[in-house]
């Protein structure tokens, strides 16, 4: 079984999905993860999917990507199977002024307390700049890990909170 | 919020899990996709044996479940109105009315709706951030006597009830969570 590594993205227009998804099932492509959502008048899509061989898709988007609104890329990747948890998830806010490097600079705090960054996003609207992200810490550096965060956050000039993303089971 | 407003309580008297009066069977918890997580469960007589031998049962597994602070019934694959709940001493919990299991339970005040992410036992391997009232008045049937009982209750024993009473009404956290981007891998495991 193929697994494939897709990402599609162009100015949106109502159908990308529904177009995208329809060329992958008729192909027998069995979509599993994916995250798909509209940044700044572009959707974008990243989804694996499983079954035929990454030319054999590729050919069929061409169609989709033919009008030269849309660009798709295949490729072949290998399962990793399940990734251990590398420590408690957290979520991480940051807001304020846009300036340059202000992901580069807070994401990297993160990896030097050993977290490893799960998702992540950022919106700006007018001057403010938002950055929202899971992490997963190691156990016991998250109070260390918060001076860090305030300290960078104030050479940047923006805000930070990290708070705990622990689920209740119910 | 005064009393007036929250509404009267009609607690749960001396009931406890001993006054149902039988052993309870540890019964297996099924996982999502099991169609009996997806539909309505019908009400129950509150008094009937089969009644009263499924809410110690509920109890009986909610208890040798690690963490677990509630359990329905269509989550050992009975679709019936019927769920165990015990909040005492998890740490987000402000109001706790111990162990209890209530029938034919509906919600009849919600208020301060906050968000808090959840996981389920029928559903292992993802949590969903959700909104839910952090306080809420809740009536419902006791298995056994047939009780009638009003609930006031806020912070995650709210949570709790209004999380059992979606199983009942076949709905699972995924159909209330935030959006699309609200749904995560599990990465704790108790």
């Amino acid at each position: 079984m193929n697994e494939l590594a897709i990402t599609v993205i162009g100015r949106d227009r109502p159908g990308i999905v529904a177009d995208v998804a329809e060329v992958l099932a008729r192909l027998g492509a069995n979509l599993t993860d994916s995250t798909m959502t509209r940044l700044r008048g572009h959707f974008a899509m990243t989804l694996i999917c499983t079954g035929p061989a990454a030319a054999e898709v590729e050919a069929a988007l061409a169609p989709l990507a033919a009008e030269g609104q849309l660009l798709a890329t295949v490729r072949a990747v290998t399962p990793d199977g399940d990734v251990p948890a590398a420590g408690e998830p957290y979520v991480m806010a940051v807001h304020g002024s846009d300036r340059m490097g202000i992901v580069a600079a807070m994401t990297r705090v993160l990896v030097d307390a050993g977290g490893n960054v799960t998702d992540l996003s950022t919106r700006l609207t007018g001057a403010l700049y938002v950055v929202l992200a899971e992490v997963e810490l190691p156990a016991g550096v998250a109070d260390t890990l918060i001076d860090r965060l305030h300290r960078t956050a104030a050479e940047l000039g923006v805000e930070v909170t990290l708070r705990p993303a622990d689920p209740d089971l119910l | 919020m005064s009393g007036e407003e929250r509404g009267p309580e009609f607690g749960l008297g001396d009931w406890t899990p001993d006054s149902l009066a039988v052993p309870g069977v540890v019964r297996t918890v099924v996982s999502a996709p099991h169609p009996v997580l997806s539909r309505a469960a019908d009400e129950v007589d509150p008094t009937a044996e089969e009644t009263v031998q499924l809410a110690a049962d509920l109890v009986a597994t909610m208890k040798v479940s690690p963490g677990c602070v509630g359990l329905a019934a269509p989550q050992v694959g009975v679709g019936a109105q019927l769920f165990a709940v015990d909040v005492t001493g998890h740490p987000k919990s402000v109001t706790v009315h111990g162990t209890f299991v209530l029938c034919n339970a509906r919600v009849v005040e919600a208020t301060r709706w906050k968000p808090g992410r959840e996981g389920c036992m029928s559903v292992p391997d993802l949590t969903g951030d959700v909104k839910r009232a952090s306080r809420l008045v809740v009536a419902g049937d006791l298995p056994g006597s047939g009780e009638q009982v009003r609930l006031v209750t806020d912070g995650f024993e709210a949570r709790a009830l209004q999380h059992e009473i979606d199983h009942c009404a076949g709905l699972l956290f995924l159909d209330r969570v935030a959006g699309a981007h609200a749904v995560y891998q599990r990465k704790v495991y108790l």
